[in-house]
């Protein structure tokens, strides 16, 4: 995908956007701090808001919860930072997508701050993005999907409900 | 016990390597042949050219890892030996697809599956692109050379559960199956080859012909991008690499210019066609990045009554190839039925679904089977493969169209696969779908269900881990970038050595197709080059 296709398929893919004229700059800081690193403190916060909706029933209960949801966005982050540039930024362009209140609201559809958003809320986001018509927002599900998945059953703490015992001692 | 490390003794001994992210000025170095990639056709390349008594260097821009560092988790493994950490996609992001990127390119990471390149492709690429003297027989003592080269002989220990239920429901259903050859030696069965050998079992490219190379005096340079060919008066002038940073991901300042008598290109299918883009080479008939292929996979998922444990033992050891006889290797598109390994992250990032639904299936693991439809693409004018292009980066993208022609194989794969797992014994059969949310009961409900269900990108997923074409051979410089040697049709010292050679797919997995082919090709161009050197 060309550099901000991502933006520019969202933005003619939903009118929605037209009147958010300062997204454009927002966008290109956005993707440029991804160029440079893992998830920005913004986009930690909307990886901690959904990871408990796409991992519902694997994460544990209690205390170790927010232990568990941590070392998932470490995991979405480093994987994040080792993906080749043009990558991060497309990344970034989806991260900056939903950082951003106006897109939140009109993209996502989830109405408040991604702390406060509920769990119902989420899953409708994660769900109408999933069936959607729009290649462009299935692909940002599965992105999603994809990278929070894959930090969560990377770490052993994930396995015993999987009765999957590990690598095997060599 | 300790398992003898080949690569960590080999620099001990003093190989010649370089990792490109420590160095701290410009490099300029010069040897008979540059080679571009340390896969299956690198590798071969660089072993058969230094045993010619040509000096060689390798490029390669992932990492030297071996035996000691390979730990078996997929979360080290994914981000360290694979392109793009394993989330390589296609250019509309419905196609993911895994490629290796270490030194050994896919050959440290693949499942070992090995297979002579099928008579029925051999024929079609004789009658449609002319490609007379790669027939089966000239082919055969290649095949044979790098069967005994890397330890291919079939498997006879007895195949894992999740490669058994495949034997057995092929049984039930009366089709046929075999065993597949893999190219290993003392093999472990542990299961976890797609990580990266920790045994060193594996005869990748890694513990072969490289070091081989390397014993025989090549140099290797390591987390370096091949960047461009230089190009003058239809002959390779040089070619410019790039340094990149530790995590192999961003370019250094540092430039390192290599001059040879003879470039090879070994860089993969779509890395050896996007250096050839970035170089602006002659492409008079836009054959350069088109019929680029993928054998577009379709999975299938399964829950037994039994335990399955399908991350333990030999990966991928069963095989069936009914589904590719049953039409001319140019009708509809056939497929092949492999099990492949299931581990945590794959299995978890493949399976369809999220929150509760995909939770569900994940506690089913250990009693999980997998199936999975290589689909042959590359036979028939509704089935023209992908493109290469590049982005404004200069990085590689490839495009896929999944064509209608592509979503009717999927179709048939999907329903074949459920009907045998059925017959295996499943308790619930659930294609890789996002709208197949509870699985089906039966096969009767499975054959209903699997009629009704919209194939389209992204709700159905499709994964690829073969990527061939791009840089397609042919006898006649319309119809391919290459000539049945490999040899660029309009550069006169530069050879492609991968598997963007082949001008369809291969209909089996490639690794073997790529290292007799290559054997050929290599053997052919150390001749000419012994030749253009003896005086006159």
């Amino acid at each position: 995908m060309r550099r901000r296709t991502f933006l520019k398929a969202g933005v003619a893919g939903t009118v929605l956007l037209a009147g958010a004229a300062r997204i454009p700059a927002a966008a290109a800081r956005a993707a440029d701090s991804m160029a440079a690193r893992g998830l920005s403190s913004a986009d930690r916060v909307v990886v901690a808001a959904i990871a408990p909706v796409m991992l519902a029933g694997a994460l544990p209960a209690g205390e170790a919860k927010a232990k568990a949801v941590a070392s998932v966005v470490d995991g979405v982050s480093q994987a994040v930072a080792g993906m080749p540039p043009a990558t991060r930024r497309e990344l970034g362009e989806l991260f900056m997508l939903l950082d951003l209140a106006p897109t939140r609201r009109l993209v996502a559809g989830v109405s408040r701050p991604w702390p406060e958003a509920s769990v119902g809320e989420i899953a409708a986001f994660l769900q109408a993005w999933r069936m959607s018509r729009l290649a462009l927002l299935q692909s940002g599900y599965h992105a999603l999907h994809d990278l929070i998945v894959a930090a969560w059953y990377a770490q052993p703490e994930s396995w015993p409900p999987l009765a999957y015992p590990g690598p095997p001692e060599v | 016990m300790a398992i003898s490390d080949p690569i960590r003794q080999g620099l001990a001994r003093g190989w010649k390597v370089t990792d490109a992210s420590r160095l701290e000025r410009d490099l300029a170095l010069e040897a008979d042949v540059v080679v571009v990639g340390t896969g299956a056709g690198g590798g071969v390349t660089a072993e058969i050219l230094t045993r010619a008594g040509l000096t060689v260097i390798l490029v390669e821009e992932g990492a030297l890892r071996s035996s000691s560092d390979f730990r078996m988790r997929e979360g080290e493994a994914y981000p360290e030996l694979y392109q793009e950490s394993g989330a390589r996609k296609t250019l509309d992001k419905s196609i993911n697809i895994l490629q290796g990127r270490a030194v050994g390119g896919s050959t440290t990471v693949n499942w070992t599956s090995s297979f002579r390149t099928p008579g029925a492709t051999l024929a079609y690429w004789q009658s449609e692109f002319g490609l007379t003297d790669l027939g089966a027989d000239a082919l055969a003592p290649w095949f044979a050379r790098m069967e005994q080269r890397l330890g291919i002989s079939p498997w006879t220990v007895p195949p894992n559960e999740n490669n058994d239920l495949l034997r057995r429901g092929a049984e039930k259903l009366g089709i046929s199956w075999g065993v597949i050859q893999r190219n290993v030696r003392g093999c472990w069965n542990l299961g976890y080859c797609g990580m990266g050998c920790p045994t060193n079992a594996k005869q990748s490219m890694l513990v072969t012909t490289i070091p081989a190379a390397l014993d025989a005096g090549a140099r290797l340079l390591t987390r370096t991008r091949a960047d461009r060919l230089r190009i003058a008066a239809g002959r390779v002038a040089a070619l410019e690499c790039r340094a990149l940073d530790a995590a192999g991901t961003d370019l250094r300042p540092q430039r390192i210019t290599i001059r040879a008598r003879h470039y090879v290109l070994a860089a993969g299918a779509i890395g050896s066609p996007a250096i050839l883009l970035r170089s602006r080479a002659p492409d008079p008939y836009r054959n350069l990045g088109a019929r680029t292929f993928l054998h577009p996979v379709v999975v299938s998922s399964a829950v037994m009554a039994e335990r399955v444990d399908g991350y333990k033992g030999a990966p991928q050891t069963v095989y069936s190839d009914h589904f590719l006889e049953q039409a001319p290797v140019d009708g509809p598109m056939g497929f092949k039925l492999e099990a492949p390994p299931i581990h945590p992250v794959l299995y978890g990032m493949t399976l369809q679904g999220f929150g509760a639904g995909h939770t569900a299936l994940m506690h089913e693991f250990a009693h999980a089977h997998a199936l999975i439809a290589l689909l042959r693409d590359g036979f028939h004018p509704e089935s023209p493969g992908g493109m290469v292009g590049l982005r404004d980066d200069g990085s590689p993208v490839l495009s896929y169209p999944l064509t209608s022609f592509v979503w009717d194989g999927a179709r048939r794969a999907l329903l074949a696969m459920a009907e045998l797992q059925f017959a295996a014994g499943a308790k619930r059969v659930f294609p890789v779908h996002e709208q197949v949310a509870d699985g089906y009961a039966s096969w009767r409900e499975a054959r209903a269900g699997i009629a009704q269900l919209p194939l389209v990108p992204f709700k159905t997923r499709v994964v690829s881990a073969h990527v061939m074409g791009g840089c397609g051979m042919a006898a006649d410089p319309r119809r391919g970038v290459t000539d049945s040697r490999g040899r660029h049709w309009h550069l006169d010292n530069l050879s492609v050595h991968d598997g963007s050679l082949f001008p369809t797919s291969i209909g089996a997995n490639p690794q073997l197709s790529i290292y007799g082919l290559t054997a050929r090709n290599a053997s052919l161009l150390a001749e000419a080059l012994a030749r253009r050197r003896a005086p006159a």
